[in-house]
C-alpha cells in the first residue's frame, strides 16, 4: 500500500504522516484541527495526490445538513412535475439528488473525501453522520435501497474548533492537531512553494513574519497561508530585502501589510506601536 | 502492558475508551509504527487523544508510563557512548570552552565525573549546582551556565532525536483549565445561544407547504417561515477597580467576546458589590450613574444576569448597611444582590479568581451562598458550566 509522505509541495511533519497513514490503513476518518492557515484543507488535496485517488470535497456551511451529503429528495419539483403531468413523476428515483458521500461510495476506485470545516454546521451534524462514516453505508428511505461503499473512501475532516464535536463521533476518528510550524519547517515550506525565492528575501521576510506573530494583543495572528501570500506580493513587487531589514516591525508597519494583517484593529495596533517607538527613539 | 497504559490515561482524566484502544492495536498490527518509539508515540497520540486540550496531559502520562522503556535512571551507571558525547561537545562548545574543559583535567576527566554523577543521582533533577538536570550550574545537564558543561539532550541540539518529543510538552498552553482568549470565550458563550424565528419570512417551510398544497387540491402553495436568530438577552454586571485590576485583561476578553456573540447585551459596572447605583462608562462615572431600580425596571426577567467579579472585599461590604468603601449605602449589599437575583429568572456569577482560592475569602463564600452556588470560574470549563446553568 502506498504511504503518505512529505512532498516537494507539502511539508508534513512526521507525526502528521503517522496520523494519515494510520487513518488510511485502518480506513477510519482523520480529524484535523489547527490554527487557521496551517494547511488543513490542503492536506486532503495532497493526500489525494500522493495516493493517486480522486478527491471529493464537501464544504460545510452553517446551513448544511448531514442528509445533504447523502442525498436530497426534491419534493418541490416532483410536485410541480405532477401538476404539469410530466411522466417522470411516477419514478421517485428521478427526484433523488445525490450528495457527495453517495458519489464517493458509488465510485469504482477508492476516493479521498474532504469534509471541510465540520464545526460550521449545526451541533447535530456529526452525530447524524456516525453510522454512515462507521459502516460507510446508508439507507435511501424513498427508494428503499441501501447504498454501500464499493471501496471505503479515505475521509479527512477539518475543524476550526468553533463547536465541540460529540464523543461518539470522536471515538471513531483519528485525531491530529497541526501545530504552528517552527522557523526551520517554515523555511522548508517557503522553499517548497517558491523554489526561486531569493535567499535573503526569504530570510528577512521570515524574521519580520515571526516578529509580527510575537506582537502581543494581535486579534488574528498571520499564519502560513498569509505568509505565502505576502511573500508572493513581495516577489511580484520585487522589493529588495533591505527594505525589510531597515523596517523592523517595531518601528514601521511591514510593507504590503495587507496580506499579513487582516484586521483593522491589528493595523491600528501596529500604527500605535510604531508611533510610540518613533517617539521613544 | 498497553491496557495498563489506557487505564493510566483514564485515571489521568483522558476519555480514552475501548474503541480507541482497539484501533490503536489495529494500527500497530498493520505496522503503522514500526518498532520506533517516536512513531509509536505519534500513533498512540493520534488514536487516543481526540482534543488538543488533552495533548499536554497525554504527553505527561506517556512520559511517566514509558519511563521504564528508557534505561533506568540512577540504578546503574549509564553507558553513554563516548563518541556521542565527544561529538556533542565538539558541536556545542567553542574552542575557548574546550580550552576551559582542559582546565578541570580534560575531556576524559569530565566524562569520568559525569559517569560518577550519573551513578549517584537518583531521579530527575532540576536546578542546583551538582546534579545532572536542567537549569543548573553543574557541568552536566541542560540550560545551564557552566561553560564546562555538557549538554544532555536538549531542544537546541542538532540531535533532535535525542530529545524525547513528549518531554517537550509543546501543547502546554492548550490544556483545559488554563485561562482563555477571546475566541475560546466566544465558543463557550455560544452555548448560551437560543434560537427563535424572527424577522422576514425567507425560508421554505416544507411541512406547511405540503399541508397547504394538499388542502389546495394539489395546487402548489408555497409557505415561508422567518430565519432563526439568536434571541438570548444578557445583562452583564462587571466589577471594576480595586482587586479586579489583576484580572482586567481576562475580563476585557470576556467582555469583547460576549459583545460580538450577543445582539442583546447590556452591561453596567459596579465596585465590589452592587448597591443602589450602577454606571455604564467608567471614565465619566459621576455623570452617568443609573439607579439600580431603573435597571431592574428596564430589563425584563427574561434577561440572563451575569455578574463578573472576584467577590473579594471586606465582609461588611456585603452584609451591612454603610459597609461600602465608596459611599454610605442605606441598604446592605445582600439586599441588592437579592433584589437582582430575584428579578432575573436566570443569574450566575463569573469569578476570575482561581477556584482553589475560593474557600479562603469569607466575602466570596457569602456571595457564593447568595448566588446559591451559581459561581463559576473564568475558564472554559467554568463558562461551559455557567451556560448549562443559565440555559436550564
Amino acid at each position: 500500500m502506498s504511504q503518505f509522505k512529505s512532498t516537494d509541495r507539502y511539508i508534513a511533519s512526521r507525526d502528521l504522516e503517522v496520523a494519515v497513514n494510520a487513518a488510511v490503513t485502518l480506513q477510519r476518518p482523520l480529524l484535523v484541527k489547527g490554527e487557521p492557515g496551517t494547511g488543513k484543507t490542503v492536506l486532503a488535496h495532497e493526500v489525494a495526490k500522493a495516493l493517486g485517488h480522486p478527491l471529493i470535497e464537501w464544504h460545510v456551511k452553517s446551513t448544511t445538513k448531514a442528509q445533504q451529503g447523502l442525498y436530497e429528495y426534491d419534493a418541490v419539483s416532483r410536485l410541480r412535475d405532477g401538476q404539469l403531468g410530466d411522466p417522470r413523476v411516477h419514478e421517485i428515483g428521478n427526484y433523488i439528488v445525490r450528495g457527495k458521500l453517495w458519489d464517493a461510495f458509488e465510485s469504482d476506485e477508492q476516493t479521498v473525501v474532504l469534509i471541510d470545516e465540520i464545526d460550521k454546521a449545526d451541533i447535530e451534524f456529526p452525530n447524524d453522520l456516525l453510522l454512515e462514516l462507521d459502516r460507510m453505508q446508508f439507507f435511501v428511505y424513498e427508494t428503499r435501497h441501501t447504498v454501500v461503499a464499493k471501496k471505503r473512501p479515505i475521509v479527512i475532516i477539518t475543524s476550526n474548533n468553533e463547536k465541540e464535536l460529540p464523543d461518539a463521533f470522536l471515538r471513531r476518528c483519528f485525531f491530529h492537531y497541526i501545530r504552528f510550524p517552527d522557523r526551520e519547517t517554515m523555511e522548508k515550506i517557503v522553499h517548497s512553494h517558491y523554489p526561486n525565492i531569493k535567499e535573503e528575501l526569504a530570510h528577512d521576510a521570515l524574521t519580520v513574519f515571526f516578529k509580527v506573530r510575537d506582537v502581543p494583543g494581535l486579534k488574528k495572528k498571520p499564519a502560513t497561508s498569509e505568509l505565502l501570500d505576502w511573500l508572493k506580493l513581495l516577489m511580484v513587487e520585487d522589493l529588495s530585502p533591505e527594505i525589510l531589514r531597515a523596517r523592523e516591525p517595531h518601528v514601521v508597519i511591514p510593507p504590503l501589510h495587507g496580506a499579513l494583517l487582516k484586521n483593522e484593529q491589528d493595523v491600528h495596533l501596529f500604527e500605535r506601536i510604531a508611533f510610540l517607538n518613533r517617539r521613544g527613539a | 502492558m498497553l491496557a495498563t497504559f489506557i487505564l493510566k490515561l483514564r485515571e489521568g482524566g483522558l476519555p480514552a475508551s475501548i474503541t480507541e484502544y482497539l484501533s490503536l492495536l489495529g494500527a500497530m498490527k498493520a505496522g503503522v509504527a514500526d518498532y520506533n518509539i517516536d512513531d509509536f508515540y505519534y500513533l498512540s497520540r493520534t488514536a487516543l487523544v481526540k482534543d488538543e486540550r488533552h495533548l499536554d496531559r497525554f504527553d505527561r502520562i506517556f512520559g511517566e508510563f514509558f519511563k521504564g522503556l528508557e534505561p533506568p535512571e540512577g540504578e546503574e551507571p549509564r553507558e553513554l557512548p563516548e563518541e556521542w558525547l565527544r561529538a556533542m561537545a565538539e558541536k556545542l562548545l567553542t574552542p575557548e570552552e574546550m580550552e576551559q574543559i582542559k582546565a578541570i583535567g580534560g575531556f576524559e576527566k569530565l566524562m569520568e565525573t559525569l559517569r560518577q554523577r550519573l551513578a549517584e543521582q537518583k531521579g530527575r533533577h532540576q536546578g542546583g549546582s551538582k546534579w545532572i538536570g536542567t537549569g543548573g550550574t553543574s557541568p552536566f545537564g541542560a540550560e545551564g551556565y557552566n561553560p564546562e558543561g555538557v549538554r544532555i539532550g536538549q531542544d537546541r541540539s542538532r540531535h533532535r532525536r535525542a530529545v524525547k518529543v513528549w518531554d517537550k510538552r509543546e501543547f502546554k498552553d492548550l490544556d483545559d483549565n488554563v485561562e482563555i482568549g477571546t475566541r475560546n470565550i466566544k465558543l463557550a458563550l455560544r452555548r448560551l445561544r437560543r434560537f427563535a424565528r424572527q424577522g422576514a419570512a425567507t425560508e421554505l417551510d416544507i411541512a406547511d407547504t405540503i399541508r397547504s398544497t394538499a388542502k389546495n387540491a394539489g395546487h402548489l402553495d408555497l409557505k415561508m417561515v422567518p430565519e432563526r436568530h439568536n434571541t438570548v438577552k444578557i445583562l452583564l454586571l462587571l466589577d471594576i477597580g480595586g482587586s479586579m485590576d489583576d484580572h482586567i485583561k481576562m475580563c476585557e476578553e470576556l467582555f469583547s467576546a460576549a459583545r460580538s456573540e450577543f445582539k442583546h447585551l447590556e452591561h453596567y459596572y459596579f465596585h465590589n458589590c452592587p448597591y443602589e447605583r450602577l454606571w455604564k462608562t467608567n471614565r465619566r462615572r459621576k455623570d452617568n450613574e443609573v439607579p439600580t431600580f431603573e435597571v431592574l425596571r428596564k430589563y425584563g426577567p427574561d434577561y440572563k444576569l451575569i455578574f463578573v467579579g472576584d467577590a473579594t472585599m471586606s465582609p461588611y461590604e456585603v452584609s451591612h448597611p454603610g459597609g461600602s468603601v465608596e459611599h454610605f449605602n442605606d441598604e446592605a449589599g445582600v439586599v441588592w444582590m437579592k433584589r437582582l437575583t430575584d428579578h432575573f429568572r436566570r443569574s450566575a456569577w463569573i469569578n476570575p479568581q482561581p477556584e482553589r482560592n475560593w474557600g479562603h475569602v469569607s466575602s466570596l463564600s457569602m456571595i457564593r451562598h447568595l448566588m446559591e452556588n451559581r459561581m463559576f470560574g473564568l475558564t472554559l470549563a467554568g463558562l461551559d458550566e455557567m451556560a448549562k446553568e443559565l440555559n436550564r
